[in-house]
């Protein structure tokens, strides 16, 4: 068991490194937003990855982990490490109640439903204007604070969000390789089958549903506190396609896929910049490659080709 | 131990299985033989819960089994081999004959657990072998042994199989249906499903042949096997056979 550890332990140390040389407020910034996208990445690949149920609407999730801490934060006064759990709560119960019905739905039809949950969501951020300020964004949101702790240094605030990251990777770790984790896996094999050997298919795919969305409420949360204005764009329908891009660019059924998937995904277009009005087109073709190479994702195709030139030697 | 009565089941507006009656004692094998689409598979999935929605009764040591989802009918003590073995295949060996045992999860029954693994791996030793491999590179044979071994893990009083034989060669399937009468031995029911029929009723003690949804023919097995319709239709002997000789 302790073997498992190891990597988790040198993930640990390379956070703390990266976190304690890097200076320049930009980087910090950078690699902030990678923890924020891979606690994104990381719920979906829970539910796609391991259960395999698609959901095209996370950044629904992602949204109510934002405005739920912003609206707590800013109209009611609650303080932002209550406003946490609250906002994770409402997430979870959200993704309950809509989880019960489009979760007997599979393949296309499970993306669609969730499709058109998330654009209702997003619709009601962008039109409920009196609570969430509507298009014009919601601003004011406080910064974090404990005790004599200010997160709203950028150094601070990176080592809070890889904090959760590395803390939700351990969780995801453990379900993974439990009893639970091996009927997530039997699940995206076969339902019926699971269901055969006694898996409650329909109970688990809501836990994992729900749980999924909590991870997604919480990127949300870090997200709304360190830029301190949202807008309904960032959770859109673009958004939530950006998450199962990084689940299934980085690998699914991974969870350092997770982790590569985001850093890819946010560090491209900050590279592309160079290209200027072709920035979309290279993007978009560097993630065709990758897919038409490595269809299994960045993570297991690299440790193929690894083990390929490894044998050929 | 098992007893349906009157048991109707439908896809849809299709009545798949027209009031079907049998019944299942302690420590037999039951054989349902029968071609293609007589609603044998059907039935199996009608008593483990994957088919909601039947009209009739089945009852399980005098409870009847209606409105049970397939979890509560798996921790009644009856366990399903599918058709085509559906194991998964990525998971290795070892964790697909854990998730045989999803529904004991409670500390106290930790124990028992092993107990059994250890158990399903003393039958079936090439498991043991290949613990660690994924399940889908197994052979044909060593799937459906694994399908077995997952299906004992929850400790079944009733075991239904849906077609072990299906696709194996004629001396793995002489295997399997020697380990289903060890079982028998250690006191668990088995309800049986095969189109072979040859091999189904010589380990059987009694044998229902399907035919469209009801059943037409039912007595003991060695006097099925001898029975002249029977041999005819199932037994692959055609008309010329029989007034030949």
């Amino acid at each position: 068991m302790t073997r498992d550890r190891i990597p988790y332990a040198v993930f640990t140390l390379i956070v703390a490194a990266a976190g304690w040389y890097t200076d320049n407020p930009y980087y910090l910034q950078t690699l902030t937003f990678i923890g924020i996208n891979t606690l994104l990445a990381l719920g979906l690949n829970m539910l796609m990855g391991y259960a395999g149920q698609i959901s095209l609407g996370h950044a629904a999730f992602y949204g109510i982990g934002a405005y739920g801490t912003a609206i707590l934060t800013v109209h009611w006064h609650v303080s932002p490490w209550l406003a946490l759990p609250g906002a994770v709560a409402a997430a979870m119960l959200v993704a309950c109640i809509v989880g019960i019905p489009t979760l007997k739905l599979s393949g296309y039809y499970l993306g669609m439903g969730t499709l058109g949950f998330g654009m209702i969501v997003n619709i009601l951020f962008r039109e409920w204007s009196s609570v969430t300020g509507g298009a014009s964004g919601f601003v004011g949101i406080p910064s974090l604070e404990l005790g004599p702790i200010s997160f709203s240094s950028t150094k601070n605030y990176f080592y809070l969000v890889w904090g959760f990251v590395i803390f939700s990777f351990i969780l995801c770790h453990r379900i993974i390789n439990s009893r639970v984790g091996r009927a997530l896996r039997a699940i995206h094999d076969g339902e019926k089958a699971a269901a055969a050997v006694g898996v409650d298919t329909a109970k688990l795919k809501l836990q994992v549903f729900i749980l999924s969305a909590a991870f997604s409420a919480l990127a949300g949360f870090l997200y709304a506190h360190m830029v301190f204005f949202i807008s309904p764009e960032s959770f859109d329908f673009i958004a939530s396609i950006r998450i199962v891009t990084m689940v299934v660019i980085g690998g699914m059924a991974s969870v350092w896929g997770s982790l590569i998937g985001a850093s890819l995904l946010t560090l491209l277009p900050e590279w592309l910049h160079a290209f200027s009005e072709f920035e979309m087109v290279v993007y978009g073709l560097i993630l065709m490659i990758i897919m038409i190479f490595l269809p299994k994702g960045l993570t297991r195709g690299l440790l193929d080709m690894f083990e390929r030139a490894r044998k050929n030697k | 131990m098992l007893r349906i009565t009157n048991l109707k089941c439908y896809y849809g507006r299709i009545m798949a299985v027209k009031g079907v009656s049998l019944s299942v004692k302690k420590s037999q094998i039951i054989a349902l033989i029968g071609a293609n689409g007589s609603g044998k598979s059907t039935l199996l999935e009608a008593v483990c819960g994957l088919l909601p929605g039947w009209e009739g009764d089945i009852a399980f040591e005098g409870a009847s089994l209606k409105g049970c989802d397939p979890t509560a009918v798996v921790k009644k003590g009856i366990s399903l081999v599918p058709e085509g073995r559906l194991i998964f295949p990525p998971l290795s060996v070892l964790d697909n004959l854990k998730l045989g045992a999803y529904t004991m999860y409670r500390k106290r029954e930790h124990a028992l657990v092993r107990q059994t693994l250890e158990k399903v791996l003393e039958l079936f030793p090439i498991l043991r072998q290949r613990a660690k491999q994924p399940a889908g590179t197994l052979s044909g044979g060593e799937q459906q042994m694994l399908a077995i071994g997952r299906a004992l893990m929850s400790h079944p009083r009733l075991l239904l199989l849906d077609e072990p034989s299906m696709g194996l060669a004629p001396m793995i399937v002489e295997k399997i249906f020697q380990i289903l009468e060890s079982l028998r031995k250690d006191g668990i029911t088995i309800l049986l499903v095969e189109q072979n029929a040859q091999a189904a009723l010589q380990i059987a003690d009694h044998g229902y042949v399907f035919e469209t949804g009801s059943v037409v023919l039912q007595g003991p097995a060695s006097e099925l096997l001898a029975d002249q319709e029977v041999k005819r239709a199932y037994l692959g002997k055609d008309y010329g056979e029989f007034y030949d000789d």
